[in-house]
C-alpha cells in the first residue's frame, strides 16, 4: 500500500507535469532544430513566435466562445489551432521575405543571422504585447480533469491523490500526433526527403536540382506549425503570458543541443531529459521517500537538491556539460 | 533685533495662516503593478478625505486641497523613487499620502521624503522593518505592521485547529517580512511549520513550488503573496494537485479576484485584514464606490485616514509646511480630545482652527504607537459561499 502511494505521489508531483512539460519542450526544440538543421542558425526569435501563434489562439477561441461555438469537454482553443498556424505561417513568411531572405542571398555567417534573430525577437516580442497586452490569458475551457484527485482517491481508496488535467493530456496526445506527421513527412515525402538532402548538404542537393528557395519556405511553414502547437499547449496547460515565452528559450535551447541540433528524435529525447531534470531536482523528495523506507531512516528534511528557483539553473548546467563534453549532443547532431 | 526677529517670524506664521492657498497632497501609489487592481479606490479613499475637506473651506482660512497621483510601481524603487521627486521638485506637494508597497516606501522614504523634509503617510506598508527605518519623525503609517498580522493570523490558525502548515511567500520585502512573522506567531502559539519557501510572481507555472510544499505537508497553505500575481497561480497549482484545499490568506490576497478566479473551490479559507470594529469605514466606501472603483478591496480606509491626518495635522499647525505639522501628527490621532470619525472632517476643522483639541479616529480606529505606526486591528474573514464574508473582529 505505502509502495503504491509513493508511485502516486510520484506520478502526480513528477511524472505526469514532466510529461506534459516535456512534451511542450520537445515540440519547440524541433522547430529551433529544423531551423538549425536547414537554415543553419540559431532562431532566437522561436519563443517569440510561439507567443504570437498562441495569442491568435487566445484571440480566435475568445470569438469562438462569443459566437458560441464550443468544443464540448475539449478546450475550444483546440478549434482554435489551425486558425493560429495559418496566421503564424504569415507571420514567419512574412519575416523571411523582408528580413532573413536579405541575409540568405548574401550568404552571410551563422553569427550574423543569430544577431538578426535577436532583433526579430524583439520586435515580435513588442507586437505580441501591443496586441494582446503583457497580462496573463486565460483561455482554456471545457473540462478541467481527466481525473481529479477527489475521484481518484474514492476509486482507489489510496491516501495520495492523483490528477491528470485535461490539457495535460491533450498536450501528449497532440504532441504524438504531430510527431508522427512530422516525421512521415521528412522521411516519405519528396519535399521531406529534398529538405533532409539540403540539411545534409546544401552543394550536393542544389546540384541534384532541389529548389532552395522552397525548402526554405516549407521548413518555415513546418517551424510556424510546430511553434504555434507548442505555444498553445504551454498556454493551456499554464496560461498565457507573453513574457514566459520569451524565458522559455532557455529549457528549449538547451532541449535542442541536448539531443544534437539538426537532429529531430534528438530534440525530442532532449526535450524530455530537460523536462524530467527540471522536475525531479527541484522536487522535495520527503513525500516519496516517506512512504518508501523504514521509519527509522525517515528524512526529516525536504531532500530537495535545489529550491524551485534555480529551475532554470539546471537547464543552464545540463546544457554547459553537453557543450563542453559532448558538444554534438546525444543524437549525433552538428556540433555547435 | 532679536524681537524683530521674532515678530517677522509671527508675522510669516500668521499670513501663512491667513492667506487661502491651494495646497497640493502627492498620491504615490502603484497604479501599475502587482497590486494595481487595488490601488485606483486607494486613490479615492485618499482623495475623498481631499475633497471633504476643500469643501468645508475650514482649512487655514479656506485653502483648498487637490490631489497629485504618482506611479509607485509597487516594486520598482528606482522607478518610485523618480515619480516621489517630481512631485516633491515639480508639482511642489506639501505632504505625500503613500507610497503603498513596503520596499518602495523604504526606497522613497530614505532617497526623498527625509532628504527633501517631507511628511509622508503610507496607507499600506506593513513591513516590520519599516519600524526601525531613520525617518526624523517624518514616515508615518496607518497601517499596522506585519509584525501584528502574523500574530493575528496565526491566532485564527490555531483557534480553527490547524496544527501545521506550509508558508509561500511573494520573494519581496512585504513577502518574507509577513512569512517570517506569521511562522514566529504560529510556532510561539504551539503550530509546526512544515516549509517556507518563496515564489517569483510573474510566471505561469507554479507546479513544481506546489509540489514541493506538498512533500513537506501540513493541514493548510499560507500565501502571503498578491492577489493579482503569483498568489492565485499557487493556489490553482495546489487545488489542482490537491495538495491543499485550505488557504490561510493574509491582505494582500483578499480581494475581488480571490472569488472570480476560486469561488467556492477554496470554501472554507480564512484570511486577515487591517480593519476595525471601533471605526465605521463605510462612508469613505460608500464614497469611493460612487466614483465608479472596486470599494471591495483593503486599505481605503487607511488611505482616506493618512490623508486626513496630514491636512488635520496642517489645521493644528496652522501652516501647511511639513517641518511645522510633521510634529502635530501624533497628537491629533490619539487621545485627549474629541473623537473624530470619518466624514467628520470638518468639524475637526473647526475644532482645530479654535485651538481645541482632537483625537481622530477616521475608518480605521487610527491609533498611533511605536514612532507612527498604526496599533492596528483586524478584520478576520472566511471564504463562504464562494464570497469573501467576514467573520469577525479582532
Amino acid at each position: 500500500m505505502d509502495f503504491l502511494n509513493a508511485i502516486v505521489a510520484l506520478s502526480n508531483f513528477v511524472l505526469i507535469p514532466a510529461i506534459a512539460y516535456g512534451s511542450q519542450l520537445a515540440l519547440g526544440a524541433l522547430g529551433v532544430t529544423l531551423i538549425y538543421g536547414i537554415l543553419r542558425f540559431s532562431n532566437f526569435a522561436h519563443g517569440d513566435t510561439m507567443a504570437f501563434g498562441a495569442m491568435i489562439a487566445v484571440g480566435v477561441t475568445y470569438l469562438l466562445q462569443y459566437w458560441g461555438v464550443s468544443f464540448g469537454p475539449l478546450p475550444t482553443a483546440l478549434l482554435a489551432l489551425p486558425f493560429a498556424i495559418l496566421g503564424t505561417m504569415a507571420l514567419v513568411l512574412i519575416t523571411d521575405r523582408v528580413v532573413y531572405r536579405f541575409y540568405r542571398t548574401q550568404k552571410a555567417k551563422p553569427v550574423i543571422l543569430v544577431i538578426v534573430s535577436m532583433g526579430v525577437m524583439f520586435i515580435m516580442n513588442g507586437l505580441v504585447r501591443f496586441i494582446i497586452g503583457p497580462n496573463d490569458r486565460k483561455f482554456a475551457d471545457g473540462e478541467r480533469f481527466i481525473i481529479s484527485v477527489r475521484e481518484f482517491k474514492q476509486m482507489t481508496g489510496l491516501r495520495e491523490g492523483l490528477a491528470i488535467k485535461t490539457t495535460q493530456g491533450i498536450t501528449v496526445v497532440v504532441a504524438v500526433i504531430a510527431v508522427v506527421l512530422l516525421f512521415w513527412f521528412l522521411n516519405r515525402t519528396r519535399t521531406g526527403k529534398s529538405m533532409r538532402a539540403y540539411s545534409d548538404n546544401e552543394d550536393l542537393a542544389l546540384l541534384s536540382g532541389i529548389n532552395p528557395e522552397r525548402v526554405v519556405m516549407y521548413t518555415w511553414l513546418i517551424v510556424a506549425a510546430l511553434a504555434t502547437t507548442a505555444g498553445v499547449l504551454y498556454g493551456l496547460d499554464k496560461t498565457f503570458k507573453p513574457f514566459v515565452y520569451f524565458q522559455l528559450l532557455l529549457p528549449i535551447f538547451a532541449s535542442a543541443i541536448v539531443g544534437g541540433l539538426g537532429s529531430p528524435i534528438g530534440a525530442i529525447a532532449g526535450g524530455f531529459v530537460i523536462a524530467f531534470s527540471e522536475v525531479t531536482i527541484t522536487y522535495a523528495w520527503k513525500k516519496v521517500l516517506k512512504y518508501m523506507l523504514p521509519e527509522q531512516l525517515e528524512p526529516s528534511g525536504l531532500v530537495q537538491l535545489l529550491s524551485t528557483d534555480y529551475k532554470f539553473a539546471v537547464s543552464f548546467v545540463i546544457l554547459i556539460v553537453v557543450l563542453l563534453f559532448k558538444p554534438t549532443g546525444l543524437f549525433k547532431g552538428k556540433s555547435v | 533685533m532679536k524681537k524683530l526677529l521674532m515678530a517677522s517670524a509671527a508675522g510669516a506664521l500668521l499670513a501663512g495662516a491667513a492667506s487661502a492657498e491651494d495646497i497640493k497632497l502627492g498620491v504615490i501609489l502603484g497604479f501599475t503593478g502587482p497590486i494595481e487592481s487595488l490601488t485606483p479606490a486607494m486613490a479615492a479613499g485618499a482623495e475623498i478625505a481631499m475633497e471633504e475637506v476643500s469643501k468645508s473651506g475650514k482649512l487655514l482660512g479656506g485653502s483648498t486641497v487637490s490631489a497629485v497621483r504618482a506611479d509607485s510601481t509597487c516594486v520598482d524603487s528606482a522607478a518610485a523613487t523618480a515619480a516621489a521627486e517630481r512631485l516633491i521638485t515639480s508639482d511642489g506637494v506639501k505632504g505625500i499620502m503613500g507610497a503603498d508597497c513596503s520596499g518602495v516606501t523604504g526606497a522613497v522614504l530614505a532617497n526623498v521624503a527625509v532628504p527633501n523634509g517631507m511628511v509622508m503617510i503610507s496607507p499600506s506598508a506593513t513591513s516590520p522593518a519599516l519600524s526601525d527605518a531613520s525617518d526624523n519623525g517624518l514616515f508615518f503609517r496607518t497601517a499596522p505592521s506585519d509584525a501584528r498580522q502574523g500574530q493575528v493570523l496565526a491566532n485564527v490558525l490555531i483557534e480553527k485547529g490547524f496544527q501545521s502548515a506550509a508558508i509561500t511567500y511573494t520573494n519581496n520585502d512585504y513577502g518574507k517580512g509577513l512569512a517570517d512573522s506569521i511562522e514566529a506567531a504560529f510556532k510561539a502559539a504551539g503550530g509546526e511549520v512544515t516549509a517556507s519557501s518563496a515564489h517569483e510572481d510573474g510566471k505561469a507555472d507554479y507546479s513544481a513550488e506546489v509540489a514541493a510544499l506538498a512533500s513537506a505537508g501540513g493541514d493548510i497553505l499560507i500565501v502571503a503573496g498578491y492577489v493579482d500575481q503569483g498568489g492565485p497561480g499557487m493556489i490553482r497549482a495546489a487545488l489542482d494537485t490537491g495538495a491543499f484545499d485550505m488557504f490561510a490568506l493574509p491582505d494582500g490576497m483578499i480581494g475581488t479576484g480571490l472569488e472570480t478566479t476560486f469561488g467556492d473551490e477554496i470554501e472554507g479559507s480564512i484570511g486577515t485584514l487591517p480593519g476595525s470594529e471601533a471605526a465605521d469605514p463605510s462612508v469613505v466606501l460608500e464614497a469611493a464606490a460612487a466614483t465608479g472603483v472596486d470599494a471591495s478591496g483593503p486599505y481605503i480606509g487607511e488611505s482616506y485616514d493618512a490623508a486626513a491626518l496630514i491636512m488635520l495635522a496642517m489645521q493644528a499647525a496652522g501652516s501647511s509646511d511639513p517641518a511645522a505639522y510633521s510634529a502635530k501628527i501624533q497628537d491629533i490621532a490619539n487621545a485627549p480630545g474629541e473623537p473624530i470619525a470619518a466624514g467628520e472632517l470638518d468639524k475637526a476643522l473647526e475644532i482645530l482652527a479654535a485651538g481645541g483639541e482632537i483625537d481622530y479616529v477616521g475608518a480605521t480606529a487610527v491609533e498611533l504607537i511605536n514612532g507612527g505606526e498604526a496599533a492596528g486591528g483586524y478584520r478576520e474573514i472566511v471564504i463562504e459561499g464562494g464570497k469573501i464574508t467576514t467573520a469577525q473582529y479582532r
